[in-house]
């Protein structure tokens, strides 16, 4: 198995989640997380003194798949996350050793 | 000058004052966090320019010379004539007071339908714009204008602020275009408690805003104060009624809006009507403004935090309904008899007039504004700001910070006292 993690603009998870919905994804998990890649912050000001808030808010997305569909989720993900702006965010797919259902029992394949 | 007079006057500008801030939790609350602050700002700009907009010439084109029937002249602008020596000792100053509090809060109410999309720049030229072009003549029509002469009734601003502000909240957002992704994309209210706070603010402003209009610290007072805390009470039981029945649940949302609509619907009426009337007025309007903020769905225009559906049809139910309930015998004086106590239905009539001049005005100047300033600055902020929000792109501020900051410019206050950390001093 595999597990696709995203980090994406915040206003874009709706349109992702329609998306993988629409190809087929049945769960998700997602998350609100603060950090900063090329974009960094941004500068905000409280009378007349500058911050800059270093860690923007960003969603995190997870979606654990069989091996065949992590390329094809991935690529769901950046065509629906995508605004050609910085600041968009990343995906990348890891290895997962093993999965199991709570409620059954179930494994791997069939926990999916 | 009564000093009785003076002094319930003065605390009832006071609370009417507190009611902008008010609505602006009230609406916020039911905002997006991403726009909480665009919309504080747009109420709290309400009270940095109205104000000097209302003694410079507001006023004056407002209300005096009173004998005017259309339009006030410049007599009292920038206050001239108005001091505390003559032989009112004052009391012409704390009228122009008074009324200019509700200068402040009518622009304000419009905007709850404009929220999350309009351009700030747009908004500071439209409030003061308005004001000017809109409330004032309007005004001046319902109190010593034409439409008060003939007999139309209004104690407090039913037709002149929540029928005047309601109907133009339709003509922003019919120029303005519905927020992308409305009606499919849900924006739930991001803190109800913040709308409840809100809506306890403006009740309680609302006893000012009522019983301050008696201008007077007498019994018409007395009876407006009443009415203003037992319509409130009923149109909050009425909307949460009609929710637990038609939706399973009492909600907060639905209490909170019902007492506003209460609020408007009793505030044309509150000198007019006694008795039983309030809860009446107060059961009908809960009732019919529960389902009038659904009509926004269905007819497609997006009033986001439902203006139309509570201001103007609260305050045109209100209106209509001193037609039936008015009470004059009662009140001692010789205004026209609602249906239920001897009219004839001429006072009906009058109320239907004024309403209705009021909302064609309201809504065709407020039409040309908008579409003025939609083809000079533009009204609408672009597609990614308002997705990813006003706050931050129309102002420089968030609403709520999680996490840390870094104070960069030599200016800024220590990390003890504003939870940042002084890292890079900019030069």
């Amino acid at each position: 198995m595999k597990l696709v993690t995203a980090i994406v603009k915040p206003f874009k998870i709706d349109d992702i989640k329609e998306a993988l919905k629409g190809a087929g994804i049945q769960g998700m998990t997602t998350s609100e997380v603060q950090g900063f890649g090329r974009q960094s912050g941004h500068t905000e000001t409280y009378r007349g003194a500058e911050y800059t808030i270093d860690f923007v808010p960003k969603v995190r997305l997870e979606v654990l798949c069989e091996v065949f569909d992590a390329e094809r989720i991935a690529g769901v993900i950046v065509d629906a996350g995508r605004t050609g702006k910085i600041g968009d965010g990343k995906v990348w797919i890891t290895e997962v050793d093993r999965v199991l259902r709570v409620r059954t029992g179930e494994l791997d394949g069939d926990a999916i | 000058m009564d000093t009785g007079d003076a002094a319930w006057v003065l605390v009832s500008a006071a609370l009417v004052l507190f009611m902008t801030p008010g609505l602006a939790l009230f609406y916020g609350g039911m905002d997006r966090s991403r726009n909480v602050l665009n919309m504080l700002m747009m109420n709290f700009w309400c009270l940095l320019t109205i104000p000097i907009l209302w003694v410079v010439v507001g006023y004056s084109l407002a209300q005096t010379p009173f004998e005017n029937d259309v339009l006030g002249g410049f007599d009292n602008a920038f206050l001239r004539g108005l001091t505390i020596s003559g032989e009112d000792g004052g009391f012409g100053l704390l009228v122009v007071i008074f009324l200019g509090m509700f200068a402040v809060i009518t622009p304000a109410l419009i905007s709850g339908a404009v929220a999350d999309r309009m351009k700030f720049a747009a908004w500071a030229v439209f409030a003061p714009v308005w004001t000017l072009l809109v409330f004032v003549p309007v005004f001046k029509w319902v109190y010593g204008g034409w439409l008060g002469q003939r007999g139309s009734l209004d104690f407090a601003g039913g037709t002149a602020i929540h029928v005047n502000a309601g109907i133009a909240a339709l003509a922003c957002v019919l120029v303005l275009g519905k927020r992308r992704g409305w009606p499919r994309e849900g924006a739930p209210p991001h803190s109800m408690p913040l709308v409840m706070l809100g809506t306890g603010i403006l009740w309680f402003g609302w006893f000012g805003f009522n019983a301050g209009s008696a201008l007077a610290a007498n019994g018409t007072a007395v009876q407006a104060f009443m009415n203003t805390f037992l319509a409130a009470a009923a149109a909050g039981l009425s909307w949460a009624l009609v929710e637990r029945v038609r939706d399973g649940h009492v909600t907060n949302l639905g209490a909170a809006s019902g007492i506003v609509a209460g609020l408007v619907a009793i505030t044309p009426g509150a000198g007019f009507v006694a008795g039983m009337s309030p809860i009446y007025i107060g059961l009908i309007a809960g009732v019919v403004c529960c389902f009038a903020v659904r009509l926004k769905t269905k007819a497609g225009y997006d009033d986001a935090l439902d203006v139309v559906g509570v201001h103007f049809v609260g305050g045109l139910v209100g209106s209509l309904l001193i037609g039936f309930f008015s009470d004059p015998d009662y009140f001692a004086t010789e205004n026209m008899a609602g249906l239920f106590y001897g009219g004839d239905g001429e006072l009906l009539f009058e109320q239907a007039l004024a309403n209705g001049v009021t909302i064609v005005y309201s809504f065709v100047v407020t039409t040309v504004i908008m579409l003025a300033l939609k083809a000079t600055i533009g009204v609408r902020v672009p597609e990614l700001v308002e997705r990813s929000g006003l706050d931050l792109a129309e102002h420089g501020e968030t609403a709520y910070h999680e996490g840390t900051a870094t104070a960069t410019s030599s200016s800024a206050p220590s990390a003890s006292t504003h939870d940042a950390t002084p890292a890079t001093a900019k030069v």
